[in-house]
């Protein structure tokens, strides 16, 4: 099992109070975890990536295992820890603002 | 005994107001969605229970809610707003041809039979129709084909803000884009007309009299004359007596012909509302007075409306779907502001008080009337 942060908004929508547990088959990629995510949420669509696009919106960033992944390729494989489920991957919404 | 509902938007959160017809005790429910923009939460007049709300954010994007049992539970629908077909592109800042992009959705207008059928008018400015209940949108691309391309943002975003159903002919409906004018369909929303002669914006346009450009705030109309709308233009007041053929100015003596909301007594269909600012640069109300302004000759004659208003040091706005009315015999008038105060009227305006003070910038209200 893959486990999921959320940020708070976004735990709100989906009506969880903690980390989501998703089941993803191999290879664990950011994009196979996404589309898990929003199988099992489906208010989330569009609120971590654009609807058509697939692309991750601005303000959002993936953090895994002290890395960003955010500007990896969504097709590549996320780290082994979080894809054996040690290590949760973390949607967060970025620092912006003054 | 009715209940009456006030529905807010502002920018962090959606706020449910209620009082029986009295309207003088209130009770606040909220903030629904904390944390979230809502540009426009609206109920739906043929089932009154049914809410929907645009709730969206920068970091977040797009979600639509909707509610069935008046605001208890939310249940988010479709937030898939694509244009159809070729996406196109419009006038950029710099005079360039930028493509369209989907931002937010600033106004839901309901069908007033069915609860299922609902517009959308949404930034980059384009109108979507929902026949599900907000399960899914369809753009009506039409809209766009009439010289979208020489349409252009204002400060605020490219946004269609203003959906206007008429209430006699379903195939008749008139909206509102900043900055690119008025439009009419009179077949439904297949082809569409600007319906911008008259319209005069000496300053913001280097063709004054263009046929598209100018700065709509808001439209509204009395369901008893259709054909009568009244406009708060960036700068002016207008009024057109053909469905949007042609407009005359109806300014008349108010301190600032420039604004963002008007709307339409109720019971009396001359009767009209806005509140005056001082001018574009300066967003808050000529010496610092919050006036409504209210004619009972479908404009020209303008009277202030301040008992109950701060008259000294006030310098909030009032954006353009933050004001509306009730249907109570005794017509309630309802604004609020950037300073985050919703104020009632419940005698058409001769008197005012605040419901709440101190929520956040409010972006909408709506009001029902619930038996």
């Amino acid at each position: 099992m893959i486990t999921v942060t959320l940020p708070t908004h976004l735990r709100d929508l989906a009506k969880v109070t903690g980390a989501v547990e998703l089941q993803v088959a191999d290879p664990v990629t950011q994009e196979s975890i996404l589309d898990a995510l929003e199988d099992a949420y489906p208010m989330l669509r569009g609120t971590i990536r654009d609807i058509v696009t697939k692309q991750r919106r601005p303000f959002i960033r993936f953090f895994a295992n002290g890395e960003d992944l955010s500007h990896q390729p969504p097709s590549a494989a996320v780290p082994k820890e979080v894809a054996v489920g040690g290590q949760p991957f973390r949607i967060i919404g970025a620092m912006a603002g003054g | 005994m009715s209940e009456v509902r006030v529905l807010v938007g502002t920018s962090k959160g959606a706020f449910i107001l209620r009082s029986d017809e009295k309207r003088k005790d209130w009770t606040v429910d909220g903030p629904h969605f904390p944390g979230w923009e809502v540009y426009h939460m609206t109920g739906t007049p043929s089932d009154p229970n049914r809410l929907y709300v645009s709730q969206s954010g920068g970091w977040f994007g797009q979600v639509i809610q909707r509610s069935d049992d008046a605001g208890k539970t939310w249940e988010a629908v479709s937030n898939e707003f694509v244009y159809d077909g070729e996406t196109g592109t419009h006038q950029w800042y710099d005079g360039s041809q930028h493509p369209w992009e989907f931002t937010r959705v600033w106004h839901l207008e309901p069908s007033p039979t069915d609860p299922d059928s609902i517009y959308a008018g949404v930034e980059d400015a384009a109108l979507f129709h929902s026949a599900d209940g907000g399960k899914s949108w369809q753009e009506l691309p039409g809209l766009r084909k009439v010289k979208g391309d020489l349409w252009q943002p204002g400060a605020g975003g490219m946004c269609l803000h203003t959906i206007v159903l008429s209430p006699d002919n379903p195939n008749r409906m008139v909206v509102a884009i900043s900055a690119a004018g008025a439009f009419r369909t009179d077949d439904g929303g297949q082809t569409w007309m600007p319906i911008n002669e008259s319209l005069k914006s000496d300053y913001e346009l280097p063709d004054a009299e263009a046929e598209v450009g100018h700065c709509v705030h808001s439209i509204n109309m009395h369901p008893s004359n259709p054909d009568i709308l009244f406009m708060q233009k960036h700068w002016d007041v207008m009024r057109s007596d053909n469905a949007g053929d042609s407009w005359y100015e109806v300014s008349g003596n108010l301190p600032s012909d420039f604004g963002f909301p008007i709307v339409v007594h109720a019971h009396e269909p001359n009767t009209i509302y806005v509140v005056p600012i001082e001018s574009d640069s300066h967003h808050f109300p000529p010496e610092g007075k919050l006036r409504v302004y209210r004619s009972r000759t479908g404009g020209n004659e303008w009277e202030a409306l301040t008992h109950g208003l701060p008259q000294s040091d006030c310098y909030v706005n009032v954006l353009r779907n933050a004001m509306c009315v009730d249907s109570l015999d005794s017509c309630g008038i309802y604004f609020g502001t950037t300073g985050g105060q919703v104020y009632v009227s419940a005698d058409s305006g001769d008197n005012w008080m605040p419901i709440v003070h101190d929520l956040p910038r409010v972006l909408s209200v709506e009001v029902q009337v619930v038996p």
